[in-house]
Parts: C-alpha cells; structure tokens; sequence
C-alpha cells in the first residue's frame, strides 16, 4: 500500500531491505534524516549504526566493515562526498563491496544546502585518485531511493566494487507517495564466492587484503584486470525512455531534473510537438549506445541542476551526429519548465 | 623469545634495515597471539609506513588501511566481528600526525581494539623527515638544522590518550634491550588480553631503533634510545584500569 515517504527515509528502509549489517555516517545537510532514522531502525533491527567523527572515519569504518564480507554503507552530501574519496579509491583498489550515498547540495566549497546536481563529474569520471569507475544510480523518486538502495547491495557485492546512490537534495527531502514492505524483507543471501573476506584465519591460511601493489608489472595487470570488471559492468546499464520512436528532440536528464524533463515532455506532447524523453536510471555504466542509435534522428536538449556535465557524457555518444543543446542551472537553482519548453520549441522549428 | 618461529610469522626473512625495531616488535606480537592462541581470530590493519607490508610477515589476516585510517578501520572490522581480535599497527605519522583524529576518538569510544604503536621518532619509510615525535634539536630530512619550537613540541601520545574514560590499558616501553623486550612483550599480552576479555581500548607505544633515519649504527642506536627518547618519552603504565 503506497504511504506518504521521504526519500531520505526510504532509502533508510531499502538499506534495511537490501541486508544492510552497519551503517557509520556523519551529519551533513540536506540528508541528516537518514543518520537520525537509521540510528533508530538500525537499533530495533538490531544491526549495527555509529555516528563517525568525521567523514574520513566513516569511509574507513565502511572499509573496516567491508573487510570482514559484511554489507556496510555511508551516506553523506557534497562536501563529505569530498572528504571521502581517499577512502573510495581504497575501496575500489582493494576490491570491496560497500555502498555509498551523495545527497547532493550546491558547491563548491560549502556551497548551500539546496538540492543540486553538481557532483556528476566526482562520481562517473573517478573524485579519487587512480583509474577508476564506481557503479552510479540516479534514483528519480521516494519509491527509487528504495528500489535502488535496496539493490545496491547486490551489485557491490557481484562486482566487488563500491556502489555510489548519486541523489540530490530535492529527492531527499521530498516527500511523496511510495509502496514499501510492512516489514523488512527476509535477508537475500548473494549467490557470489565470499573467499576474500577477513575473519580470522581459523582452518583455512591467512589472507591479505591491500591495494600497494609494488612488484614489477603488478599494478598494470591489477588495473587491466579491475578495467575488465568494469566493462562487464555495461550489462547494468539501465534508462527510462518515452516518445523516442518519432521524437525530433529528446530531453535527457536525471533524477530532479528528469523530473522536470518529463513535465515538459507530457506538455509537448498535449501540444502536437514531437518531444522525446531520456532519463539515466544509471550514471555509470552510461547508456552511450541507446543514445548514438536516437541520434540517428533526434537531437538533444538535455537539462541539469549544474553548468553542464552529463551534457558531456552524452556529446560523446552523439558524436557530433545531431545537435545536442544543454540548459541548467547550478547551486540549488531548478531547470525552469518554461524555459526547457521555449529551447524546446525553438530546437523543433 | 623462544628460538621456533612462531605460527603467527611467515617463514620468510624480513626486509626491514639492519637495526630496526620493527622486526622484534613484529615478533612479540605474534608470539603473544600464539601463546593466547588468539591467531585464528585476529584481523590486522597495517599502517602506511615501514610496516604497510606487515602482511608479508604476519600468519594471520591483514588488511592495509590509508594512511592514519587503522583505528576507524580496526572499528568497522570490531562492531561487525566483537568476537574476533582486531589490532592496528601503527608508526608515529600514521598514529600521531595524519591519524590523529582516528585514534583519539577510537580511544575515546572505548573501542574493544588493541593498538601497537611504533615511535621511532622519524618517518622511516619517506626517508626519515619529521615525526610529531621528532625530538628538539634532532636532526631530520626536513629538520635539517634540528628541530625548533617552531615546529611544535613532541607529541606524548601515551599521556594525551591516557586521560580518555575508554581507555583501558596505556603502556610504554623499548625494544633496546633484552629486559626493556620482555617487558614490552608482557605489555603486548595484558593488550591482547585485556581485548579479549572485552576491556575496551587498549595500546602500548613502542620506543623503536630507526638507525637508518637517526643516521646512526645499529649498536649506537640501542644507546640512541636510552640517552635522547626515554627523557621525553619515559616508560610505564599511563593507565590501567585492570
């Protein structure tokens, strides 16, 4: 039965959903309302919850958690997103599962509070140090924030690769009408080889995890070997598509801004005009190659709360084949609909 | 000691320069694991530092945190496993400089881990600039006329982490001699054995020989100890709260 959610707070109860075994956070705005109810419900499900002293520790306490095969997570905004990365570059070199979620706020610096879509760059192009990809969800609504929170889980634990949750403040704080379980759902045992973890070395050798990795040629094969993970990683591609089958431009965005696009979508088309709709459900992997095939006979407007990132990500897999047209504003501002629809028509003249 | 190897180190020689202390202290630890037969289950953290490659001599399961990290490393692996030994091993800039944070608040929360602390008074694996424990007028890469006031004072780990309510047991020692070893090995057993009776946070600081760093011999490095560290860094127990 749907109920009226916020998506900090569903994505506390996907977390749940999703076998989460420990939490470590740190307070930051716009996403405190999952620190706060999930060191309540982390308690009555009686999992483990630690309040970090910083977002350095928390990182690393994820890392500590990881170790040992047990699903642990952190979730932060912008800023602690920031103070983070050392600790996800070692997450990545080290091969572990965990997940992490960016409440996104304005920057940069301190930037605001608001909801904002300025991080894409951090997530998908690698904010750490080192060649690396993190698996990245855009979740569009409270039932998302759920859904995906919910299946991050698994996905960090098939790839043994942290997950990123790339939300904004919009969708955190909103409140709106979601279907969630009663009850937290039974644990969902993962199907993948746990013969990495540290335990204790009782009946078996011991084993190491690290990611120095210093003998001649070693870290050129550690790295071509985590690059082929990441390839497979294309099958977790996912978007959202409507119109698209005679669309002359199709609007591409993701999570609060998709929300928007597809406002003006729905508008378009009440008035005759030949809109199409695009929304990313993943950030990486990208859906390049469904947007090269649209190219063929659409352009693009795409719409971000930023000065244009993700516009870059989808110029490269148009190629240069359509035109592809951007609109955002940064720092907590929202993509007027107006003003989405006025380039829209003027893109269809 | 004992002359077998214990079950706790790999068969393997150490690649650590002649004279320094890492090598003893790796060998106390392990002895005291096998003699609390606590090996099975301990989960280690290695530092950044001379000892990022601890996993390479140690027989039981080892992980290697960034730098100054272990404590909030070691409290993951803790909360999720109480039942397991997790310790982290430390230098001085990982522990005292970039980890400062980490450890005061692992201590302070009375985190069920046992910490051992290495203070060789210098950054030996960089090439031996200056440690939060370089002492004044000590000669370092980046200290090259001595350290000054300017700098800062030595930090006392022992004594600022002594006054936090969840710490258990705080000791210093030295591994330049045979009595200052068997000293420091009963203080690595009550450590451990104070984890295991879930006695909350508990951490013994090595005063360490660097010969390479100190621009000493080997020899001359045990007397090193003895005539410029113990004066600022004098041995005992900060806390023990049994």
């Amino acid at each position: 039965m749907k109920k009226l959610w916020k998506g900090n707070h569903a994505l506390v109860e996907g977390a749940l959903a999703g076998g989460l075994d420990a939490y470590f956070g740190y307070p930051i705005t716009p996403q405190n309302e999952v620190p706060e109810y999930m060191s309540l419900r982390m308690k009555q499900e009686k999992r483990v919850f630690l309040q970090a002293e910083s977002e350095l520790a928390s990182i690393n306490m994820v890392f500590g958690a990881a170790l040992t095969g047990k699903r642990a997570m952190t979730t932060s905004s912008s800023p602690g997103i920031s103070l983070m990365q050392e600790g996800i570059s070692y997450l990545v070199g080290c091969e572990l599962p965990a997940v992490i979620v960016n409440v996104q706020r304005g920057g940069p610096g301190l930037g605001n509070i608001a909801g904002a879509q300025g991080d894409y760059f951090q997530s998908v192009k690698g904010g750490g140090h080192g060649d690396y990809r993190l698996i990245t969800l855009t979740p569009f609504s409270v039932q998302e924030m759920y859904e995906m929170t919910r299946d991050s889980f698994d996905l960090a634990f098939k790839y043994r690769n942290p997950v990123l949750i790339l939300a904004d403040g919009v969708i955190g704080q909103m409140l709106e009408p979601a279907d969630l379980p009663e009850k937290v759902p039974p644990r969902k045992e993962f199907p993948y080889s746990m013969d990495w973890i540290l335990d204790g070395a009782a009946g078996r050798d011991s084993r190491f995890i690290r990611s120095l990795v210093m003998d001649e040629g070693g870290l050129e094969q550690h790295n071509y070997r985590l690059w082929d993970k990441f390839a497979k990683m294309e099958k977790e591609i996912s978007w959202e598509e409507h119109g698209t089958e005679d669309a002359d431009v199709i609007l591409v965005g993701y999570g609060t801004s998709a929300r928007i696009n597809l406002d003006v979508y729905n508008s378009a088309r009440k008035n005759g005009l030949k809109a199409g709709y695009f929304r990313l459900r993943t950030a990486f992997p990208f859906p390049s190659k469904r947007l090269s095939e649209l190219s063929s006979r659409s352009g693009f407007l795409v719409t971000e709360m930023s000065m244009g990132q993700m516009v870059e990500d989808v110029r490269l897999a148009v190629s240069g084949r359509s035109d592809v047209e951007f609109y955002g504003r940064p720092a907590g501002g929202l993509p007027e609909e107006e003003k989405i629809y006025g380039i829209l028509e003027r893109m269809l003249k | 000691m004992s002359r077998r190897l214990p079950e706790s180190l790999k068969k393997i020689p150490h690649t650590y320069c002649p004279g320094c202390g890492h090598g003893i202290i790796h060998r106390l630890v392990a002895e005291s694991l096998d003699e609390l037969e606590l090996r099975e289950k301990t989960v280690a953290i290695a530092p950044v530092g001379c000892a990022v490659f601890g996993y390479h001599y140690w027989n039981f399961d080892t992980a290697e945190a960034a730098h100054g990290r272990p404590p909030a490393a070691a409290t993951g692996i803790k909360r999720v496993l109480p039942d397991r030994i997790v310790i982290t091993y430390q230098g001085d800039g990982d522990l005292a400089a970039i980890g400062g944070n980490e450890i005061i608040h692992a201590a302070n929360r009375g985190e069920n881990i046992s910490v051992f602390f290495v203070n060789n008074a210098c950054y030996g694996m960089t090439g031996g600039q200056m440690a939060p424990t370089t002492m004044f007028d000590q000669v370092t890469t980046t200290t090259p006329l001595g350290r000054t006031l300017e700098d800062g004072y030595p930090v006392k780990v022992c004594e600022l982490l002594s006054v936090l309510e969840g710490v258990s047991y705080i000791e210093r020692v030295a591994v330049n001699s045979p009595a200052n070893i068997m000293k420091a090995k009963k203080a690595v057993k009550k450590a451990l054995g104070y984890q295991a009776r879930n006695r909350g946070f508990t951490l013994v600081e090595f005063l360490s020989m660097c010969p390479t760093g100190w621009k000493v011999s080997p020899e001359k490095s045990l007397e090193w100890i003895d005539e410029r560290m113990l004066r600022i860094f004098p041995l005992g127990v900060y806390k023990d709260k049994g």
